[in-house]
Parts: C-alpha cells; structure tokens; sequence
C-alpha cells in the first residue's frame, strides 16, 4: 500500500423527506484500500458516491487523489466525470442495452488504448462466450460481471460501487464479492462501496464508515464498528441473521444464516429477548466457546 | 385525376418532416435536460400550434410573410426569398405548425432513457455530445419514429395553414387538401373522393407500419 493518500470533505445540504439535512463528510481513504459506506437510506451514501464521481457537485468541498485535485470549491476548480480516471458500477447496472456485451466494454476505451484489455477482463469474468449477447440476454450476475468489468477497462485509481451487489441472490454475491477482491489484489485499485449488507462489508471492507443523516456516525474496522465493544482477539468475525428460534428446557436453538450458510447455535435462555426473527448480529470464537453479540 | 397536389402533399411533407427532425434534436434535448428559467415559455410556444386554430397561425405568418412588413422585406431584399403564396413558404409555415408533434414525442423519449445509462457513459470518458449520439438517441427509437411519422402526417394533414399562407396556385401551393375543397366547392364530389381516398389509404399504412414497428421494437424489448 502505497502513503498516498485519497483525501475527501463534502459539504452539502441533502434533500430528504424530512426536508433539508446538511451533510458533512470528511474521509482519508489510503490508496489502494477498500472503505465501505454504510447506514440508513436517506443518509447521503448514494450522494457522495456521485459527488466522488463528479456526476453531482457539492455545494462546498475538496477531493483530492494522491497529488491530483478533483474538486476545490474555493478555488472554482471540478474536474468532470470523464476526467476523473473512476469506474462506477450502478445498482441497475446501466448496461447499454443496444450495445453487445463485447461493445459495452469497449465503449469505455480511451483513444488509443489497446483492445486486449477488453479481451483480458472478458476472460476474467468468464464471459468470453457470451461477449456477442445484448445485456438483456444475461442472467443478473452475469449482467452484473459485465458491468464490473465495463468500470475496469480505463484502468480506473478508484472504483465506487453503489450497493452493486444488492439485488443479486447471495451464492452469486459471494462469488461476485471474491472477483472484486481478486480484481482489486491485481489491478491495486482503491475500492469504495456503498452497502447495506454487514456480511459484505465484513468479507471485503478493510475499513467502513457508518453514516446517518449526512454524519459520520461511526467508523474504524467493520468488527470495531459493529459490536458494542472491541474484539481484540478475534482473528475471525462472522456475520448472521437470525431465520427462526426454538425454545427448549434449558437453551434456545437459534436457527441462522451465518455467512450465507444455515447454522444451528444453542444458546441460553435469557437471551431468548435478544435473538428475534430477522436480528443480525456477529459471531465469534473464543476459546471454542461461540460469542454472540447483537448488532443495532 | 390530377396527380400533382398528392406529389406536392408528400413533397412537403418529406422536406418538413427531414429539416424538422435535425431542429428537434438539439431543441428536445434542451427541453428535456437543460436548466433554463426561458424554459416554460419556450414549451409553450412550441405547444402553440396544437391548441390555436390554424387560421390564426396562418394569419400572422401571411402578415409575418409579407414583404410589407420587416421579416418578408428582408427575406425577399436579403435573401431574394418572397414567403407569401410560395413552396418555401409553405415548408416554412409547415415547420412552425407541426414543431410540437416532433418536438414533444423526442423529449418523451429522451427523458425516459435511464438516468444511469448518461451517467454511465459520463464514468466512461465521453462527453455529452458523444452521449446523446451514441446512448440516448439509439435508445429513443421508438420515439423518433413515431415523431418522424406524426409530422409527416400532420404535414399531409394540414389545410388552414396552407390556404391562408400558399393559397391555391397549381403546381406551387395547391396541395391535396386544398384541391379537396376546391373540388367540393366546384361540386365535382367524385374527383374529391379520388383525392380523399389516396390521402385516407396512405396515412392509413403509414399509420400502422408505425404502429406495428413500434410495437415488434417495444416487444423485443420487453421479451429479452
């Protein structure tokens, strides 16, 4: 990892249901690191991705990436989108429709740049076969491949992905989250993702900022961010979600989808209050004895 | 029968329907992305000619036209074009009359693109211009044909404007709904059919080849 690096402050007033909310962020992201922005809807995750992007300006506020500058308000200068060397991948995917899946990639070459890498991310993802296919002719993890490969051709410093992986069923998400992960271990982009999902921020976030009502509410690494206390030990935290709770005589069998595989977890009664349908929560071990802490 | 007013229907309403096309890109495009305070005037002199009769638009066109006002004088001392009871006139009426049925369907079907798909092509290195080229307008189809197609057959369709701007010279102005009222006030009802009969059977087909293109294009769409 390289010392530079990626350094944000956005000020702006977000519109919202509740009306005007000022948003204020300031983020210091090292370059090559992956950072995931999470917390309510409405809390400007989605906005800052834009403003990152150049696709919206905040009303005050400074992006600078290593030694380029792409945003300063004070001094009039905003780079645009196209200029800004990112790659976006979008929630609906934005696949061109009336483009093959060959033409989608390519249509984001710089003059001049060598085709192979076309080529190369195609074989990367596995879609080499299906590169003559119109998007709408692709399952959505297969849509959604394309679309991460199409933010990759620019060989982009930075990619923001915008709750990218949301819509897919989860065996695809683990597969799509480990191809990012290879991606990025190769190509050394910075990674930015905005996400609700815990489990995915857990796997491939190194670092995540909680958001709410255009604040920072919380940040540090995700096992920091997400229990009441700090887990110093644990080399391994797991994320689950509690599907369904029997009660027996002396303890509850909780039945979970922990890193999206079903689990069965005795714990003791009193907890019974705690671990409701639908409760996420981490799992770690301690000395073989499995730690349960609620997530809020 | 004779066959001049139906060529000269459809001549005018080709060249009306091609020069419009070109002026209705840039002017859709503005209408449907750009941030102006103008813009709610502009939409409404645009809309004009659907809700006013077009004996008032042909009205102030023959005033606008005539070379004893400033933009007929000028037309005719500048650029040696005398408007009033001539085809250029007729092209240049036609193109104010039927600007909202080419404007209005293009701007539809720009903004119903997705908004992500320009923002994608933004991330992507190309500018606007190369945008609107290459995402939005081969992913508004459907809309420009069917603005194409609803000029051209409002341009066939048109009457008022025509009479009162282009008058009845054969071979120059007189077009097929005129020469359908001619006859009609002549009595001579058979050849008004003839005419009637050939613009009802033509727009007709063109009517619903649009429909049926439209349709197979919204089809596959949905389908895939």
């Amino acid at each position: 990892m390289s010392e530079k690096q990626i350094e944000i402050s956005l000020h702006h007033s977000l519109q919202t249901a509740s009306g005007r909310l000022p948003m204020d962020i300031s983020l210091y992201i090292p370059m090559g690191s992956r950072l995931a922005i999470t917390g309510p809807s409405g809390a400007g995750k989605t906005t800052i991705l834009r403003q990152i992007a150049g696709l919206s300006i905040p009303q005050a506020g400074k992006i600078t990436v290593g030694d380029n500058c792409w945003l300063d308000t004070q001094n009039g200068i905003s780079i645009p989108p196209q200029g800004r060397n990112i790659g976006f991948v979008f929630q609906d995917y934005a696949l061109f429709p009336h483009l093959t899946v060959y033409e989608n990639l390519s249509y984001g070459l710089r003059n001049g740049q060598d085709t192979k890498v076309v080529d190369m991310l195609l074989e990367r993802i596995g879609l080499m076969e299906l590169a003559g296919r119109k998007p709408d002719q692709l399952s959505g993890g297969q849509q959604q491949r394309v679309a991460l490969a199409r933010a990759l051709v620019r060989k982009p410093v930075l990619l923001l992905l915008d709750e990218a992986l949301s819509a897919l069923d989860s065996a695809m998400r683990l597969s799509l989250q480990g191809l990012i992960l290879e991606l990025q271990r190769e190509q050394g982009f910075t990674l930015i993702m905005v996400t609700h999902h815990l489990g995915e921020i857990f796997r491939m976030a190194d670092r995540v900022v909680q958001l709410d009502h255009g604040q920072v509410v919380g940040q540090g690494s995700p096992a920091v961010c997400f229990t009441s206390q700090s887990l110093p030990r644990a080399a391994l935290v797991l994320y689950g979600e509690v599907i369904s709770s029997q009660v027996f005589p002396d303890h509850i069998l909780v039945t979970a989808l922990v890193d999206e595989q079903l689990r069965e977890l005795e714990v003791p009664l009193d907890r019974q209050d705690e671990l409701r349908e639908g409760q996420a929560f981490t799992l770690t071990y301690e000395h073989s004895q499995a730690l349960i802490q609620r997530i809020n | 029968m004779d066959w001049e007013p139906l060529w000269l229907t459809f001549k005018l309403a080709s060249i009306t329907s091609i020069i419009l096309f070109v002026l209705a890109l840039p002017i859709s495009y503005w209408l449907a992305f750009g941030r102006f305070k103008a813009r709610g005037i502009v939409e409404a002199l645009i809309g004009m000619p659907l809700v006013l009769p077009p004996s008032v638009i042909g009205f102030y066109l023959l005033l606008a036209f005539s070379p004893s006002y400033w933009f007929g004088h000028w037309m005719d001392q500048v650029l040696g074009l005398r408007l009033v009871f001539s085809f250029p006139g007729l092209v240049v009426a036609s193109l104010i009359y039927s600007l909202p049925f080419m404007v209005y369907p293009i701007r539809a079907g720009l903004q119903a693109v997705p908004a992500s798909l320009v923002d994608a092509s933004y991330t992507l290195g190309k500018n606007k211009i190369e945008t609107f080229f290459k995402i939005l307008l081969p992913n508004s189809k459907p809309a420009l044909l069917t603005a194409f197609i609803l000029t051209f057959a409002h341009t066939v369709g048109e009457f008022g404007v025509v009479l009162m701007i282009g008058g009845n010279i054969p071979g120059v102005t007189k077009v097929a709904s005129v020469a359908i009222y001619n006859e009609v006030e002549a009595l001579n009802y058979p050849l008004a059919n003839q005419y009637a009969m050939v613009l009802f059977a033509v727009t007709f087909v063109i009517l619903l080849l649009v429909y049926s293109v439209n349709n197979r294009l919204l089809r596959v769409r949905k389908t895939n």
